[in-house]
Protein backbone atom coordinates (compact mmCIF):
# COMPACT_ATOMS: atom_id res chain seq x y z
CA UNK A 1 0.00 0.00 0.00
CA UNK A 2 2.84 2.41 0.81
CA UNK A 3 4.52 1.28 -2.37
CA UNK A 4 6.37 4.14 -4.03
CA UNK A 5 8.33 3.69 -7.22
CA UNK A 6 11.32 5.73 -8.41
CA UNK A 7 11.01 7.31 -11.84
CA UNK A 8 12.77 9.98 -13.89
CA UNK A 9 11.16 13.32 -14.71
CA UNK A 10 11.09 13.73 -18.49
CA UNK A 11 8.84 16.78 -18.79
CA UNK A 12 7.56 19.38 -16.33
CA UNK A 13 4.30 21.31 -16.60
CA UNK A 14 4.72 24.47 -14.51
CA UNK A 15 1.85 26.53 -13.14
CA UNK A 16 -0.20 26.80 -9.97
CA UNK A 17 1.73 24.94 -7.22
CA UNK A 18 -1.36 22.83 -6.55
CA UNK A 19 -1.43 21.70 -10.16
CA UNK A 20 2.30 21.50 -11.00
CA UNK A 21 2.96 18.16 -12.57
CA UNK A 22 5.37 16.14 -14.64
CA UNK A 23 5.66 13.26 -17.01
CA UNK A 24 7.67 10.63 -15.19
CA UNK A 25 9.26 7.63 -16.86
CA UNK A 26 9.31 4.31 -15.01
CA UNK A 27 11.71 2.22 -17.08
CA UNK A 28 10.01 3.52 -20.22
CA UNK A 29 6.40 3.61 -19.00
CA UNK A 30 5.44 7.29 -18.75
CA UNK A 31 2.83 8.59 -16.30
CA UNK A 32 1.51 12.00 -15.31
CA UNK A 33 2.55 12.73 -11.72
CA UNK A 34 1.78 15.60 -9.35
CA UNK A 35 4.80 17.64 -8.19
CA UNK A 36 2.87 19.63 -5.59
CA UNK A 37 4.71 17.96 -2.70
CA UNK A 38 8.12 18.26 -4.36
CA UNK A 39 8.42 21.87 -5.57
CA UNK A 40 12.20 21.43 -5.80
CA UNK A 41 11.93 18.61 -8.36
CA UNK A 42 13.18 19.47 -11.83
CA UNK A 43 13.71 17.93 -15.22
CA UNK A 44 16.02 14.91 -15.03
CA UNK A 45 15.52 14.34 -11.29
CA UNK A 46 14.43 11.00 -9.93
CA UNK A 47 11.29 11.15 -7.81
CA UNK A 48 9.58 8.58 -5.64
CA UNK A 49 5.97 8.29 -6.78
CA UNK A 50 3.08 7.06 -4.68
CA UNK A 51 -0.54 6.98 -5.99
CA UNK A 52 0.17 9.61 -8.62
CA UNK A 53 2.04 11.99 -6.34
CA UNK A 54 5.80 12.52 -6.14
CA UNK A 55 6.48 12.28 -2.40
CA UNK A 56 10.23 12.85 -2.51
CA UNK A 57 13.14 13.52 -4.80
CA UNK A 58 15.84 10.88 -4.59
CA UNK A 59 19.10 12.30 -3.34
CA UNK A 60 21.76 10.95 -5.73
CA UNK A 61 24.59 11.77 -3.36
CA UNK A 62 23.02 9.93 -0.43
CA UNK A 63 22.27 7.02 -2.73
CA UNK A 64 25.89 6.89 -3.90
CA UNK A 65 27.23 7.08 -0.37
CA UNK A 66 24.94 4.36 0.93
CA UNK A 67 26.06 2.25 -1.92
CA UNK A 68 29.72 2.80 -1.23
CA UNK A 69 29.08 1.85 2.39
CA UNK A 70 27.22 -1.28 1.41
CA UNK A 71 29.93 -2.34 -1.00
CA UNK A 72 32.56 -1.71 1.65
CA UNK A 73 30.61 -3.84 4.09
CA UNK A 74 30.67 -6.72 1.61
CA UNK A 75 34.43 -6.33 1.19
CA UNK A 76 35.03 -6.01 4.91
CA UNK A 77 33.69 -9.53 5.15
CA UNK A 78 35.62 -11.33 7.88
CA UNK A 79 37.43 -8.24 9.13
CA UNK A 80 37.49 -6.79 12.60
CA UNK A 81 33.93 -5.73 13.61
CA UNK A 82 35.29 -2.58 15.22
CA UNK A 83 36.33 -1.46 11.78
CA UNK A 84 32.81 -2.11 10.48
CA UNK A 85 31.34 0.04 13.21
CA UNK A 86 33.62 2.84 12.13
CA UNK A 87 32.19 3.06 8.62
CA UNK A 88 29.56 5.78 8.25
CA UNK A 89 25.96 4.55 8.25
CA UNK B 1 15.55 0.43 -13.42
CA UNK B 2 17.77 2.93 -11.62
CA UNK B 3 17.46 2.92 -7.80
CA UNK B 4 15.79 -0.48 -8.01
CA UNK B 5 18.03 -2.99 -9.77
CA UNK B 6 21.20 -2.22 -7.84
CA UNK B 7 19.28 -2.72 -4.59
CA UNK B 8 18.45 -6.24 -5.70
CA UNK B 9 22.06 -7.16 -6.42
CA UNK B 10 22.53 -10.79 -5.44
CA UNK B 11 26.14 -10.32 -4.35
CA UNK B 12 25.26 -7.45 -2.03
CA UNK B 13 22.32 -9.37 -0.63
CA UNK B 14 24.58 -12.29 0.19
CA UNK B 15 27.24 -10.04 1.67
CA UNK B 16 24.71 -8.42 3.97
CA UNK B 17 23.19 -11.73 5.01
CA UNK B 18 26.70 -12.94 5.91
CA UNK B 19 27.40 -9.78 7.86
CA UNK B 20 24.18 -10.32 9.84
CA UNK B 21 25.13 -13.94 10.55
CA UNK B 22 28.53 -12.84 11.84
CA UNK B 23 27.04 -10.20 14.09
CA UNK B 24 24.36 -12.28 15.80
CA UNK B 25 25.22 -14.04 19.05
CA UNK B 26 21.73 -14.60 20.51
CA UNK B 27 18.06 -14.70 19.42
CA UNK B 28 16.35 -11.44 18.45
CA UNK B 29 12.85 -10.61 17.30
CA UNK B 30 12.53 -7.73 14.86
CA UNK B 31 9.33 -6.32 13.40
CA UNK B 32 9.04 -4.68 10.02
CA UNK B 33 6.14 -2.33 10.36
CA UNK B 34 5.24 -1.86 6.73
CA UNK B 35 3.27 -4.32 4.63
CA UNK B 36 5.38 -3.33 1.61
CA UNK B 37 8.45 -4.59 3.41
CA UNK B 38 6.65 -7.75 4.50
CA UNK B 39 5.78 -8.32 0.88
CA UNK B 40 9.41 -7.88 -0.23
CA UNK B 41 10.74 -10.13 2.56
CA UNK B 42 8.45 -12.96 1.56
CA UNK B 43 8.74 -12.35 -2.19
CA UNK B 44 12.54 -12.42 -2.17
CA UNK B 45 12.80 -15.07 0.56
CA UNK B 46 14.93 -12.75 2.69
CA UNK B 47 13.88 -14.45 5.92
CA UNK B 48 15.42 -17.67 4.60
CA UNK B 49 18.77 -15.93 4.25
CA UNK B 50 18.85 -14.93 7.90
CA UNK B 51 20.43 -16.94 10.69
CA UNK B 52 17.81 -18.91 12.69
CA UNK B 53 18.43 -16.69 15.71
CA UNK B 54 16.65 -13.81 13.95
CA UNK B 55 12.89 -13.88 13.92
CA UNK B 56 11.07 -11.39 11.73
CA UNK B 57 7.52 -10.62 12.78
CA UNK B 58 5.19 -8.67 10.60
CA UNK B 59 3.60 -5.46 11.72
CA UNK B 60 0.17 -3.95 11.19
CA UNK B 61 1.45 -1.89 8.28
CA UNK B 62 -1.26 -2.75 5.82
CA UNK B 63 -3.90 -0.02 5.82
CA UNK B 64 -6.31 -2.28 4.02
CA UNK B 65 -6.01 -4.89 6.76
CA UNK B 66 -6.55 -2.47 9.62
CA UNK B 67 -9.57 -0.66 8.15
CA UNK B 68 -12.48 -1.44 10.44
CA UNK B 69 -15.35 -3.61 9.29
CA UNK B 70 -17.75 -0.80 10.23
CA UNK B 71 -16.11 1.48 7.73
CA UNK B 72 -16.41 -1.11 4.98
CA UNK B 73 -20.11 -1.38 5.81
CA UNK B 74 -20.29 2.37 5.41
CA UNK B 75 -18.65 2.19 1.99
CA UNK B 76 -21.09 -0.52 0.92
CA UNK B 77 -23.95 1.59 2.21
CA UNK B 78 -22.77 4.65 0.31
CA UNK B 79 -22.62 2.64 -2.90
CA UNK B 80 -25.91 0.77 -2.55
CA UNK B 81 -28.17 3.14 -0.59
CA UNK B 82 -26.81 6.54 -1.48
CA UNK B 83 -25.94 5.45 -5.03
CA UNK B 84 -22.64 7.32 -5.04
CA UNK B 85 -19.75 6.48 -7.35
CA UNK B 86 -17.48 4.85 -4.80
CA UNK B 87 -13.81 4.97 -5.77
CA UNK B 88 -11.22 2.83 -4.07
CA UNK B 89 -7.83 1.26 -4.45
CA UNK B 90 -8.31 -2.22 -5.86
CA UNK B 91 -7.20 -4.15 -2.80
CA UNK B 92 -10.09 -2.83 -0.68
CA UNK B 93 -12.72 -4.61 -2.74
CA UNK B 94 -12.43 -8.05 -1.21
CA UNK B 95 -12.03 -7.04 2.41
CA UNK B 96 -15.05 -8.28 4.35
CA UNK B 97 -17.18 -5.92 6.34
CA UNK B 98 -19.70 -7.11 8.90
CA UNK B 99 -21.98 -7.79 5.94
CA UNK B 100 -20.84 -7.95 2.34
CA UNK B 101 -17.62 -6.75 0.73
CA UNK B 102 -17.37 -4.07 -1.95
CA UNK B 103 -16.99 -6.57 -4.75
CA UNK B 104 -20.34 -8.11 -3.84
CA UNK B 105 -21.83 -4.63 -3.61
CA UNK B 106 -20.55 -4.01 -7.13
CA UNK B 107 -22.16 -7.22 -8.35
CA UNK B 108 -25.41 -6.00 -6.81
CA UNK B 109 -25.31 -2.86 -8.90
CA UNK B 110 -23.17 -0.55 -6.81
CA UNK B 111 -21.12 1.85 -8.93
CA UNK B 112 -17.73 0.95 -7.49
CA UNK B 113 -14.63 1.93 -9.41
CA UNK B 114 -10.99 1.16 -8.91
CA UNK B 115 -8.72 4.16 -9.29
CA UNK B 116 -4.96 4.49 -9.19
CA UNK B 117 -4.92 7.85 -7.42
CA UNK B 118 -7.36 9.96 -5.38
CA UNK B 119 -6.71 12.67 -7.96
CA UNK B 120 -8.37 10.39 -10.53
CA UNK B 121 -11.45 10.33 -8.31
CA UNK B 122 -11.57 14.14 -8.39
CA UNK B 123 -11.38 14.01 -12.18
CA UNK B 124 -14.25 11.53 -12.17
CA UNK B 125 -16.31 13.92 -10.04
CA UNK B 126 -15.59 16.70 -12.51
CA UNK B 127 -16.79 14.51 -15.37
CA UNK B 128 -19.98 13.49 -13.54
CA UNK B 129 -21.33 16.70 -12.00
CA UNK B 130 -24.72 15.08 -11.45
CA UNK B 131 -23.33 12.26 -9.29
CA UNK B 132 -21.73 12.15 -5.87
CA UNK B 133 -18.21 10.70 -5.95
CA UNK B 134 -16.68 9.31 -2.75
CA UNK B 135 -13.07 8.21 -2.49
CA UNK B 136 -12.38 5.53 0.11
CA UNK B 137 -9.26 7.13 1.58
CA UNK B 138 -7.35 4.41 3.36
CA UNK B 139 -3.67 4.64 4.06
CA UNK B 140 -0.80 5.66 6.27
CA UNK B 141 1.11 8.92 6.37
CA UNK B 142 2.51 8.05 2.93
CA UNK B 143 -0.90 8.33 1.28
CA UNK B 144 -2.24 11.24 3.31
CA UNK B 145 -0.69 13.98 1.11
CA UNK B 146 -2.36 12.57 -2.02
CA UNK B 147 -5.73 12.38 -0.27
CA UNK B 148 -5.37 15.87 1.16
CA UNK B 149 -4.41 17.18 -2.28
CA UNK B 150 -7.55 15.64 -3.73
CA UNK B 151 -9.61 17.75 -1.33
CA UNK B 152 -7.61 20.91 -2.07
CA UNK B 153 -7.91 20.36 -5.82
CA UNK B 154 -11.64 19.77 -5.58
CA UNK B 155 -11.92 22.99 -3.61
CA UNK B 156 -9.75 24.93 -6.05
CA UNK B 157 -11.66 23.66 -9.07
CA UNK B 158 -15.07 24.13 -7.49
CA UNK B 159 -15.83 20.41 -7.63
CA UNK B 160 -18.54 20.06 -5.00
CA UNK B 161 -19.65 16.48 -5.57
CA UNK B 162 -16.46 14.93 -4.19
CA UNK B 163 -15.78 13.67 -0.69
CA UNK B 164 -13.50 11.33 1.24
CA UNK B 165 -14.45 8.34 3.36
CA UNK B 166 -11.40 8.46 5.56
CA UNK B 167 -9.68 5.56 7.25
CA UNK B 168 -6.29 7.10 7.77
CA UNK B 169 -3.93 5.52 10.27
CA UNK B 170 -0.65 6.71 11.77
CA UNK B 171 2.34 4.48 12.38
CA UNK B 172 4.04 5.75 15.57
CA UNK B 173 1.01 5.25 17.85
CA UNK B 174 0.70 1.68 16.58
CA UNK B 175 4.38 1.05 17.34
CA UNK B 176 3.88 2.32 20.85
CA UNK B 177 0.79 0.15 21.27
CA UNK B 178 2.76 -2.91 20.15
CA UNK B 179 5.79 -2.21 22.32
CA UNK B 180 3.63 -1.40 25.31
CA UNK B 181 1.51 -4.54 25.19
CA UNK B 182 2.19 -6.96 28.07
CA UNK B 183 2.80 -9.84 25.68
CA UNK B 184 5.11 -7.90 23.36
CA UNK B 185 8.04 -9.82 21.85
CA UNK B 186 9.33 -7.15 19.49
CA UNK B 187 12.85 -5.96 20.39
CA UNK B 188 13.63 -3.78 17.40
CA UNK B 189 11.81 -2.16 14.49
CA UNK B 190 12.36 -1.55 10.84
CA UNK B 191 10.38 1.66 10.45
CA UNK B 192 8.39 2.23 7.29
CA UNK B 193 10.59 4.17 4.89
CA UNK B 194 7.92 5.93 2.90
CA UNK B 195 5.99 6.99 5.96
CA UNK B 196 9.22 8.67 7.08
CA UNK B 197 9.67 10.23 3.65
CA UNK B 198 6.64 12.34 4.57
CA UNK B 199 6.94 12.59 8.36
CA UNK B 200 10.69 12.58 8.92
CA UNK B 201 12.37 10.71 11.75
CA UNK B 202 11.79 12.88 14.81
CA UNK B 203 8.76 10.97 16.10
CA UNK B 204 10.83 7.84 16.64
CA UNK B 205 13.50 9.01 19.08
CA UNK B 206 11.14 9.07 22.08
CA UNK B 207 9.71 5.65 21.15
CA UNK B 208 13.19 4.12 20.91
CA UNK B 209 14.13 5.66 24.25
CA UNK B 210 10.93 4.89 26.16
CA UNK B 211 10.82 1.26 25.08
CA UNK B 212 14.56 0.72 24.66
CA UNK B 213 14.08 -0.57 21.12
CA UNK B 214 16.28 0.31 18.15
CA UNK B 215 14.37 1.75 15.21
CA UNK B 216 15.89 1.67 11.75
CA UNK B 217 14.28 3.69 8.96
CA UNK B 218 14.34 1.16 6.15
CA UNK B 219 13.61 1.06 2.42
CA UNK B 220 11.87 -1.60 0.42
CA UNK B 221 14.35 -3.39 -1.79
CA UNK B 222 16.16 -6.54 -0.61
CA UNK B 223 19.44 -4.70 0.01
CA UNK B 224 17.60 -1.96 1.93
CA UNK B 225 15.82 -4.47 4.15
CA UNK B 226 18.91 -6.51 4.94
CA UNK B 227 20.84 -3.34 5.70
CA UNK B 228 18.04 -2.34 8.08
CA UNK B 229 18.20 -5.73 9.78
CA UNK B 230 21.99 -5.56 10.06
CA UNK B 231 21.91 -2.11 11.68
CA UNK B 232 19.15 -3.26 14.02
CA UNK B 233 21.04 -6.40 15.04
CA UNK B 234 24.23 -4.42 15.65
CA UNK B 235 22.34 -2.13 18.01
CA UNK B 236 20.62 -5.02 19.78
CA UNK B 237 23.90 -6.86 20.24
CA UNK B 238 25.57 -3.80 21.70
CA UNK B 239 22.61 -2.83 23.89
CA UNK B 240 21.87 0.42 22.05
CA UNK B 241 18.38 1.71 21.20
CA UNK B 242 18.70 4.53 18.71
CA UNK B 243 17.04 5.76 15.55
CA UNK B 244 19.10 5.23 12.41
CA UNK B 245 18.23 6.20 8.88
CA UNK B 246 19.13 3.47 6.41
CA UNK B 247 17.03 5.05 3.67
CA UNK B 248 18.68 8.42 3.36
CA UNK B 249 18.26 8.59 -0.40
CA UNK B 250 14.53 9.13 0.15
CA UNK B 251 14.16 10.18 3.81
CA UNK B 252 15.33 13.57 5.08
CA UNK B 253 15.46 14.06 8.83
CA UNK B 254 12.66 16.62 8.68
CA UNK B 255 10.58 14.61 6.19
CA UNK B 256 8.76 16.39 3.39
CA UNK B 257 7.60 19.68 4.86
CA UNK B 258 5.49 20.58 1.82
CA UNK B 259 3.60 17.32 1.98
CA UNK B 260 3.11 17.64 5.72
CA UNK B 261 1.77 21.16 5.31
CA UNK B 262 -0.83 19.91 2.86
CA UNK B 263 -1.83 17.07 5.18
CA UNK B 264 -2.18 19.43 8.13
CA UNK B 265 -4.39 21.79 6.16
CA UNK B 266 -6.97 19.11 5.48
CA UNK B 267 -6.65 16.54 8.26
CA UNK B 268 -6.55 16.53 12.02
CA UNK B 269 -5.28 13.77 14.31
CA UNK B 270 -8.11 11.63 15.71
CA UNK B 271 -8.63 8.36 17.53
CA UNK B 272 -8.91 5.41 15.19
CA UNK B 273 -10.35 1.93 15.45
CA UNK B 274 -7.79 -0.51 14.02
CA UNK B 275 -9.17 -3.80 12.87
CA UNK B 276 -7.52 -6.38 15.08
CA UNK B 277 -5.96 -3.90 17.47
CA UNK B 278 -8.95 -1.90 18.65
CA UNK B 279 -9.16 1.81 19.23
CA UNK B 280 -5.76 3.49 19.58
CA UNK B 281 -5.88 7.09 20.81
CA UNK B 282 -4.65 9.76 18.37
CA UNK B 283 -3.70 7.12 15.83
CA UNK B 284 -5.51 8.34 12.74
CA UNK B 285 -6.47 11.31 10.65
CA UNK B 286 -9.95 12.76 10.17
CA UNK B 287 -11.07 15.53 7.83
CA UNK B 288 -10.88 18.91 9.56
CA UNK B 289 -14.18 20.63 10.36
CA UNK B 290 -13.25 23.40 7.88
CA UNK B 291 -13.41 20.79 5.13
CA UNK B 292 -16.54 19.05 6.39
CA UNK B 293 -18.11 19.46 2.94
CA UNK B 294 -15.52 16.97 1.67
CA UNK B 295 -16.11 14.48 4.47
CA UNK B 296 -18.38 11.63 3.38
CA UNK B 297 -19.24 10.74 6.98
CA UNK B 298 -20.73 14.18 7.33
CA UNK B 299 -22.32 14.45 3.89
CA UNK B 300 -24.19 11.18 4.04
CA UNK B 301 -25.80 10.60 7.38
CA UNK B 302 -26.81 6.97 7.58
CA UNK B 303 -26.98 4.17 10.07
CA UNK B 304 -23.70 2.62 9.07
CA UNK B 305 -21.97 6.00 9.00
CA UNK B 306 -23.22 6.77 12.46
CA UNK B 307 -22.10 3.39 13.73
CA UNK B 308 -18.68 3.98 12.26
CA UNK B 309 -18.41 7.54 13.41
CA UNK B 310 -19.41 6.47 16.88
CA UNK B 311 -16.07 4.77 17.21
CA UNK B 312 -14.51 8.20 16.73
CA UNK B 313 -16.35 9.16 19.88
CA UNK B 314 -13.96 9.76 22.73
CA UNK B 315 -16.68 9.57 25.34
CA UNK B 316 -14.67 6.99 27.30
CA UNK B 317 -11.83 9.43 27.77
CA UNK B 318 -14.20 12.27 28.52
CA UNK B 319 -15.85 10.21 31.21
CA UNK B 320 -12.52 9.24 32.69
CA UNK B 321 -11.63 12.89 32.85
CA UNK B 322 -8.73 12.51 30.46
CA UNK B 323 -10.22 14.74 27.79
CA UNK B 324 -12.87 17.40 27.35
CA UNK B 325 -15.60 17.46 24.72
CA UNK B 326 -13.87 20.00 22.51
CA UNK B 327 -10.91 17.63 22.24
CA UNK B 328 -13.16 15.32 20.26
CA UNK B 329 -12.61 15.84 16.52
CA UNK B 330 -16.29 15.20 15.85
CA UNK B 331 -17.49 17.73 18.40
CA UNK B 332 -19.79 20.30 16.87
CA UNK B 333 -19.16 19.07 13.34
CA UNK B 334 -20.00 15.44 12.72
CA UNK B 335 -21.51 15.24 16.17
CA UNK B 336 -24.21 17.69 17.22
CA UNK B 337 -27.35 17.33 19.38
CA UNK B 338 -29.35 17.00 16.13
CA UNK B 339 -27.02 14.24 14.86
CA UNK B 340 -25.31 12.78 17.91
CA UNK B 341 -22.54 10.25 17.47
CA UNK B 342 -22.10 9.44 21.11
CA UNK B 343 -24.12 9.24 24.25
CA UNK B 344 -22.71 12.41 25.87
CA UNK B 345 -24.14 14.45 22.99
CA UNK B 346 -27.60 12.88 23.28
CA UNK B 347 -28.51 13.43 26.86
CA UNK B 348 -28.97 17.01 27.95
CA UNK B 349 -26.88 16.13 30.95
CA UNK B 350 -24.09 14.79 28.80
CA UNK B 351 -20.86 16.74 28.85
CA UNK B 352 -20.75 17.13 25.09
CA UNK B 353 -24.31 18.40 24.79
CA UNK B 354 -23.60 20.85 27.62
CA UNK B 355 -20.47 22.14 26.00
CA UNK B 356 -22.22 22.36 22.67
CA UNK B 357 -25.06 24.35 24.13
CA UNK B 358 -23.09 26.66 26.37
CA UNK B 359 -19.63 26.92 25.01
CA UNK B 360 -20.07 26.09 21.33
CA UNK B 361 -16.74 26.08 19.55
CA UNK B 362 -15.08 28.63 21.70
CA UNK B 363 -14.37 25.94 24.29
S1 LIG C 1 -20.56 12.44 21.97
FE1 LIG C 1 -19.93 13.47 20.18
S2 LIG C 1 -18.78 15.19 20.88
FE2 LIG C 1 -18.93 13.79 22.57
S3 LIG C 1 -17.14 12.57 22.49
FE3 LIG C 1 -18.68 11.49 21.37
S4 LIG C 1 -18.46 12.13 19.29
FE4 LIG C 1 -17.34 13.55 20.53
Amino acid sequence: MCLAVPGKIVEVTEGDPLLRSAKVSFAGVVKQVSLTCTPEAKLGDYVLVHVGVAISTIDPQEAAETFKYLKAMGELDGLDPAQMEASPP
Amino acid sequence: MKYVDEYRDAGLVRGLADAIARTVTQPWTIMEICGGQTHAIVKFGLDDLLPPAITLVHGPGCPVCVTSADLIDTAVDLALQHRVILCSFGDMLRVPGNGIDLLTAKARGGDIRIVYSPLDAVALAREHPGREVVFFAVGFETTAPANAMAVLRAEREGVRNFSLLTSHVLVPPAMRAILGAPDNRVQGFLAAGHVCTIMGVQEYGPIARDHHAPIIITGFEPVDILEGILLCVKQLESGRAEVENAYSRAVRTEGNVHARGIVERVFVVADRDWRGLGVIPASGLAVRPEYAAYDALRRFPCAACAARAASECISGEIMRGVKKPHHCPAFGTRCTPEHPLGAPMVSSEGACAAYHRYRARAA
